[in-house]
């Protein structure tokens, strides 16, 4: 019985992932950079601020690593928070590893820290694409408890690669923010089965939104990192063509605001109403398929 | 709106700590909290309690002279971020950071 990747702590997981005893941390928690924001709202401090940065090696090769405390306000990306993760890519620029590997898991804007925290995420997409953009790989892994959602999703999506657990969740609002907004007849919180249907990892890879699928294990994540460390995917004019039009075609496919279930027929799984209960290889199996159908329009 | 306490307790006495890293132990979250321990040149332990439950500072002399009497450590100093978490929560995570230091085991 091997650990469950979600239910570790960030420094856990980074651990597990990285060559033995080969972290680096920058700004550790001794060096106390914390928020200056959340002790005026009667909030304790991380001595982190709830994400840890460095370098480390993996399969020995040279990396910048980060990971995100889901637990500390959600994995919130705050003003402190993300500068240590800005400062990280900008570092990677001038030093050239070869990866950035990014253990996401977050909710997104620290809410308590406002427009500090929007800026914050704002500055994160940017200096992730330009990591990308220099031809560093970049590869989110999204396995936390918590997912990985709001602006923290869309961080995700800028990456070259991005690796699901099956458990794992990826979105940008998030269940409660989709309900508080337009009621729970369009989208029930508390049904879990739905929201692990229509955000979790097997729907993120049978929609071809994130690029591999493992199991809930730090040596599945580990492996996956390092097949992804050779992985660019330059953003040409090319290439962001093609994804638009894979949208296109999957909006088309979910013309109606389907459930999951239903897409994933579209998509031409026989047996759609037996994924939930699927190991991750099995749903691995069917990538092939759904991809060929969604690019011919839907089955 | 009630803000943050923060504590300061000395004890003195204990094993002198040879010199070690710096380590952390736990998460900042409901009923939860982080231990934060460095070496520090002063003879005892210092530590330092930031937390959002206010009103508690007997609990907290309490359960932190317990943890000295039962380690007796000297030349360190304990930060702690603390959430809420309950005393036998406290207990076990000052016992995590102690595991976590290498040579501070008689």
């Amino acid at each position: 019985m091997t650990q469950s990747f979600a239910e570790m702590s960030a420094r856990e997981r980074l651990d597990a992932l990285v060559d033995a005893g080969s972290f680096h941390e920058w700004l550790p928690p001794s060096a106390r950079v914390t928020s200056p924001h959340l002790a005026q709202l009667g909030v304790p401090a991380a001595f982190d601020d709830g994400v840890a940065i460095g370098r480390a090696t993996l399969a020995g090769r040279a990396i910048f690593v980060a990971a995100q405390e889901g637990a500390f306000m959600g994995g919130g990306v705050g003003e402190v928070h993300g500068a240590k993760l800005v400062g990280l890519l900008q570092r990677a620029l001038r030093d050239r590893p070869d990866a950035v590997v990014l253990l996401a898991e977050s909710g997104g804007v620290r809410l308590h820290e406002a427009n500090a925290g929007l800026i914050a995420v704002s500055e994160v997409m940017r200096a992730l694409l330009d990591v990308r953009a220099a031809g560093i790989a970049t590869v989110l892994l999204i396995g936390g408890e918590n997912g990985c959602f709001g602006g923290m999703g869309i961080v995700a999506r800028c990456a070259d690669t991005v690796v699901m657990s099956d458990i794992a969740r990826h979105a940008m609002s998030g269940p409660e923010v989709i309900e508080s907004a337009h009621g729970a007849g369009e989208f029930d919180s508390r049904d879990r089965a739905l929201v692990w249907r229509t955000t979790g990892g097997k729907h993120r890879w049978l929609s071809g939104d994130c690029d591999g699928l493992v199991d809930d294990d730090p040596d599945a994540f580990r492996a996956a990192a390092i097949a992804a460390l050779d992985v660019h995917r330059p953003m040409t004019l090319e290439a962001l063509q093609q994804e638009s039009a894979l949208l296109q075609a999957r909006a088309d496919a979910d013309g109606d605001n389907a459930d999951a279930f239903e897409l994933w027929t579209r998509l031409g799984i026989s047996d759609s109403r037996a994924i939930p209960d699927l190991e991750a290889d099995a749903v691995r199996a069917l990538r092939p398929a759904a991809a060929a159908a969604l690019a011919n329009g839907g089955a | 709106m009630a803000g943050m306490e923060t504590l300061h307790f000395d004890f003195v006495g204990g094993r002198a700590l040879a010199p070690f890293a710096p380590a952390l132990v736990g998460v900042v979250a409901s009923g939860n909290l982080e231990v934060l321990v460095e070496p520090a040149s002063h003879a005892g332990c210092r530590i330092d309690v930031d937390t959002s439950a206010r009103g508690f500072r007997t609990v907290w002399e309490a359960v932190l002279r317990d943890f000295h009497a039962r380690h007796g450590l000297a030349g360190l100093a304990v930060s702690i971020n603390d959430m809420g978490a309950t005393p036998a929560v406290v207990s076990l995570r000052l016992d995590q950071a102690v595991a976590a230091i290498a040579g501070a085991r008689p």
